[in-house]
């Protein structure tokens, strides 16, 4: 029983860890109709910018806001200005292609320029284990848990109780309506930007430590990601939460009880039956299909 | 696609196909794995291309066949030429199968639905010792022969896969040109449309996987056959994300894009990688980095593939 617990526990940490990358992902297809398939990749380059960071000598909290300030610009701004911008009036896949393509350059560049080896990377959270009511949790998993969920909480509150957080609703809802209503839609549609930024580099920090930093570590995360994104819903910022803690709950459920080898298998089963029977996602609204 | 446009790149496809007559056995070698590349290109392009469904699963496919044309010709000891159906059908089979979804979904949905395919049958393959060896993959698959003339060597083989990518191509070629071509391309452009005027789009969706799906199991017999070694490194996700990028580099949806696409994502870096000058190693090693930032420039400038440069060219002559 203590067992069963242990592996809910953990695999709500996780799967919270994946409903961070989810909520970028919906975010961005929300405000700006963008599928982002390099999300995985967002995830990885802050890692290397971690590591880079802290190799110079800095602290993890410092290297953690420069790495934030820097993903801001590049992942954020750049990634709108340079290729969402051009690409987004030809529609959703021409941008799937491109972002394909820059998850391909992004793993070969930090192939080619700096490794291919897999780094270790310092947890943000002290080791150990601890005994709470007869069961045995680690500090990892709780501090995992408190700072995503933490975030998560704080990001509805931002979506939900904010003049801008609205607003960015709002732009999301109905971009023309929006703007008639007077709100800045492009400023919002930044603000998507630079939060989706935000997210993989925290994403980053507290998946590393267990996914060491690799060059190709962005292919389970992103992946896992777009199915959290799509098992709860893609039109709903709590769909994607869902997604993610039901996936990494099953997926420490099925590696333990019934075969480890098949772990990673877990969302894509999930995935494909929600898609053939709700694929508006679980928490979803179905969208008008649109001729 | 008219008959005249058709003739430089047969003619361009003899010549080099031709080089293999001076060409060392490595070269050969690499020239036969890009005609089994090409088989599976064709059949994603009929899926992708011509049809308009998004398919990030190709690898696997080409998977599956290798996968039974080792299994078959190691531990059955079945013929090549009896293999070869054998993994045709199944494919087809499965390609019907993993169609479904796309009724139901489209676009990036798709992807990761075909993507999430990929993965299972990569973990599969890689899992299932008893059936394909794990990671230690299955050793010594034969090479065929033919009416008793052995196939063995790689200028030999070379010529069979060609030959066959050759009637694979004309087969594809005759079935754009018939009635179902037409009703591809209907469902690519405007499926609502297509449905009203009696185009049974469920049938051809799931057929469009299908036959795409064939083409590709055949490619993975002769990809056993070839290199004579299965493991499921070359079939893990990443290999369908090439596929899939080379058919779009090219030009999704003309005949000859996936030609052009695959010497771009399997003929130069070979060849980079093979050159014993320094700067081409170097470039070798930031190969994928420059392929990346191209399909990101190509989208943007570029969004119907390399082929479309001529009619876009032509247009503006016409312009002016």
């Amino acid at each position: 029983m203590s067992e069963f617990v242990q592996l809910i526990v953990s695999g709500i940490a996780t799967g919270s860890i994946y409903a961070l990358a989810a909520l970028g992902f919906t975010l961005l297809w929300q405000a700006a109709g963008v599928i982002n398939f390099a999300q995985g990749e967002f995830v990885m380059l802050p890692a290397f910018g971690m590591l880079i960071c802290v190799s110079f000598g800095m602290p993890l909290w410092l290297a953690f806001l420069v790495t934030c300030a820097v993903a801001m610009l590049v992942l954020g701004w750049g990634f709108k200005v340079a290729i969402v911008d051009p690409l987004i009036r030809h529609g959703v896949i021409p941008l799937v292609i491109a972002t394909l393509g820059l998850s391909i350059a992004a793993k070969s560049t930090v192939r080619a320029g700096y490794s291919a080896l897999a780094f270790p990377f310092a947890s943000p959270f002290p080791e150990g284990q601890f005994a709470l009511a007869g069961v045995t949790l680690s500090y990892a998993d709780v501090g995992t848990l408190v700072l995503a969920g933490g975030i998560v909480v704080a990001l509805q509150a931002f979506l939900n109780r904010t003049v801008t957080g609205r607003a960015m609703q709002a732009v999301a809802q109905n971009a023309d309506a929006a703007r008639v209503l007077g709100i800045d839609v492009k400023r919002m549609v930044l603000y998507v930007f630079l939060i989706n930024a935000v997210l993989a580099v925290v994403t980053a920090l507290l998946v590393t430590p267990t996914y060491l930093a690799k060059f190709d570590m962005g292919d389970a995360i992103g992946q896992k990601a777009f199915f959290a994104a799509i098992i709860g819903g893609f039109n709903q910022t709590r769909g994607a939460l869902l997604g993610g803690v039901l996936i990494g709950v099953l997926e420490n459920l099925v590696g333990f009880y019934v075969s480890p080898e098949y772990k990673e298998g877990v969302a894509l089963v999930l995935f494909l039956f929600v898609i053939l029977f709700k694929p508006e996602g679980l928490l979803g609204r179905s969208e008008e299909r649109k001729v | 696609m008219t008959v005249r446009s058709t003739w430089p790149w047969l003619v361009g496809m003899l010549v080099v196909a031709c080089t293999s007559f001076f060409l060392k056995r490595s070269d050969i070698y690499l020239l036969s794995l890009c005609s089994v590349y090409l088989m599976a290109t064709y059949g994603l392009n009929l899926t992708v291309g011509y049809a308009g469904q998004m398919s990030l699963g190709q690898a696997a496919f080409l998977g599956i066949g290798a996968y039974i044309g080792a299994i078959l010709m190691t531990k059955a000891g079945w013929p090549f030429w009896c293999v070869l159906p054998v993994a045709a059908i199944v494919c087809f089979v499965v390609g019907l199968v993993i169609g479904f979804p796309a009724l139901r979904v489209q676009h990036h949905y798709l992807a990761f639905a075909t993507l999430g395919f990929n993965v299972l049958v990569f973990l599969a393959l890689r899992n299932e010792e008893w059936l394909t060896g794990g990671t230690f993959g299955i050793a010594n698959i034969p090479r065929p022969t033919l009416f008793g003339y052995p196939l063995d060597t790689e200028f030999r083989f070379f010529w069979l896969t060609f030959a066959s990518l050759g009637v694979l191509m004309t087969l594809l070629w005759l079935l754009l040109r018939s009635p179902w071509g037409r009703a591809f391309a209907a469902l690519r452009d405007n499926p609502i449309r297509a449905e009203s005027l009696g185009v049974n789009i469920t049938a051809y969706t799931l057929f469009a996987f299908a036959i795409g799906a064939a083409a590709a199991g055949i490619g993975g017999v002769y990809y056993a056959s070839l290199v004579q070694f299965v493991e499921p490194g070359p079939f893990h996700f990443s290999t369908s994300l090439m596929m899939l990028l080379a058919v779009i580099v090219g030009g999704a949806g003309r005949f000859f894009g996936p030609l052009l696409g695959t010497v771009v994502i399997i003929l130069l870096p070979e060849l980079l990688r093979a050159s014993t000058v320094p700067a081409l190693q170097f470039m070798q090693k930031w190969y994928l980095v420059a392929f990346g930032v191209a399909v990101v420039l190509l989208m943007v400038w570029l969004p119907g593939g390399l082929l479309s440069l001529g009619d876009r060219w032509r247009r503006g002559r016409v312009g002016q």
